[in-house]
């Protein structure tokens, strides 16, 4: 029955049916990926984020939730300039965190 | 955990209630909605346990849905609210108590207006005498009347004729609890629990025999939020947090859903038929929805009033299979009757929703 409005997919994330499996297989390459605080200092840094919606501090909250697509999505945007290396406050190996997800999730 | 941290912290929730002589104040909506539920408040309390309840013919809206909506300022509101304190001071009575959450949100904010602002109070003082030749004391005590149910709640079990427990199984019954946005989420100290753990209903389930769940999206608003459902181009956003809070809720397959709010007892059983015939889903077993009641409504069946009596022939979801599991007897033939055994006529059937 049409009432003139529709239900919006629900955002809710079920960590129970989300496969973690590519996740971890990163955190075993890149420890320090659990080192993040998301406190956004490489968002705000990079210099593609305004053009393409990249956003590494995004991209580790996303693969966390199981949300991969919209996570390898964005890093399609990430010109590997390592910004967000000099400014991360928890010194992480952005740059090559960043190579290590390609990797494990088979894109380029 | 600290027990003594956690003792002191849970210390500032905690109300002390005052036990008798309320000035009672009843909701817009809900005689509209749950017809029976405001006159049970006043059935239990007057002539069950025996309390000193008034209320007055000349109560009327406090303005919380206007205001909520953003059509009137909160002046107008405050003046409206004031003539309301002036009836209570007229009769007697300090502690004011209201059958409404947006009431009990919208009281407790002007309040804590006029605290801050003191200037306020004295220019709405002034407006009241000019418009009405009113004058008002502050309440002493301003509760909610699900706050008086949740104090009165182990007199309420003490005289109990049914439980919420599954006659067959024996087991509790597994209810959810829904509170209203604006009980605790507004002023926190103002709510038994709080905003995080509001205990209200918690307590009383746990009194009358059932077993509380505890869902993901537990602490989730209804979905109504004034403006989300008056402007009709904002329902689908009203009823995706419905829609929300059931698929969270499903998994764990509660027999009965019992609010304290309004709005919510209405969307939360409203949107079930028409999450059906959007979605084709249903969210109790056999078809049928999950039951949406007030917290007078699940007193009164506790207590033994007849259903038909608490108007839960209103209500969109079947309440019938929920009455069967607490053993409850009702004559399907009396359901549509009224007062005098006038026939209200019978509603039509939805098509996917089961109903009896």
């Amino acid at each position: 029955m049409d009432f003139g409005f529709g239900i919006a997919p629900s955002s809710a994330i079920n960590l129970d049916r989300t496969d973690l499996e590519k996740f971890e297989k990163v955190h075993d390459m890149e420890p320090d990926i659990y080192k993040c605080m998301a406190c956004g200092s490489c968002s705000a840094t990079c210099p593609a984020g305004r053009f393409t919606g990249m956003s590494l501090r995004k991209v580790i909250l996303d693969l966390q939730r199981g949300k991969e697509a919209e996570a390898i999505s964005m890093l399609k945007g990430c010109m590997l300039c390592g910004k967000c290396s000099m400014v991360c406050p928890r010194g992480i190996n952005t740059r090559h965190l960043i190579l290590s997800i390609c990797r494990t999730y088979k894109e380029e | 955990m600290i027990y003594q941290g956690k003792q002191k912290i849970w210390a500032d929730y905690q109300k002390e209630i005052p036990d008798d002589h309320w000035f009672y104040v009843r909701s817009c909506i809900r005689q509209n909605f749950f017809p029976a539920s405001e006159k049970m408040m006043l059935e239990i309390c007057r002539n069950v346990l025996g309390k000193d309840f008034y209320e007055t013919e000349h109560h009327t809206t406090c303005g919380g849905i206007a205001y909520h909506c953003d059509t009137i300022p909160q002046e107008t509101v405050m003046t409206i609210v004031a003539r309301q304190f002036a009836l209570m001071t007229e009769a007697g009575y300090e502690n004011y108590v209201a059958s409404c959450i947006t009431s009990f949100g919208n009281y407790l904010e002007i309040l804590e207006t006029w605290n801050e602002f003191p200037e306020l109070e004295t220019r709405i003082r002034e407006l009241l005498w000019k418009s009405c030749r009113r004058e008002f004391n502050r309440p002493k005590y301003i509760a909610h009347a699900s706050d008086l149910i949740y104090k009165y709640r182990n007199e309420i079990a003490s005289k109990a004729r049914f439980h919420l427990v599954n006659k067959e199984t024996g087991e509790p019954l597994k209810v959810v609890e829904h509170i209203g946005c604006h009980y605790s989420k507004m002023f926190p100290s103002k709510g038994v629990g709080g905003a995080e753990y509001p205990y209200v209903l918690c307590g009383m389930i746990e009194s009358w025999g059932g077993n509380v769940i505890d869902y993901p999206e537990r602490r989730h608003c209804c979905g109504y939020g004034f403006r989300q459902y008056h402007i009709k181009a904002n329902r689908g956003y009203s009823i995706s947090n419905t829609h929300k809070k059931f698929e969270s809720m499903e998994p764990y397959h509660p027999d009965m859903i019992i609010t304290n709010c309004p709005g919510c007892p209405y969307f939360l059983d409203r949107w079930q038929y028409a999450i059906s015939e959007m979605e084709g889903k249903t969210y109790g077993g056999n078809g049928y929805g999950i039951p949406v009641l007030t917290y007078e409504e699940v007193a009164g069946l506790v207590l033994g009033y007849d259903p038909w009596d608490l108007g839960l022939q209103l209500h969109q979801v079947a309440v019938e299979p929920l009455l069967d599991k607490m053993g409850i007897q009702y004559d399907p033939e009396t359901k549509y009757k009224g007062i005098n055994n006038k026939d209200l006529l019978r509603p039509e059937l939805p098509g996917i929703l089961k109903c009896c």
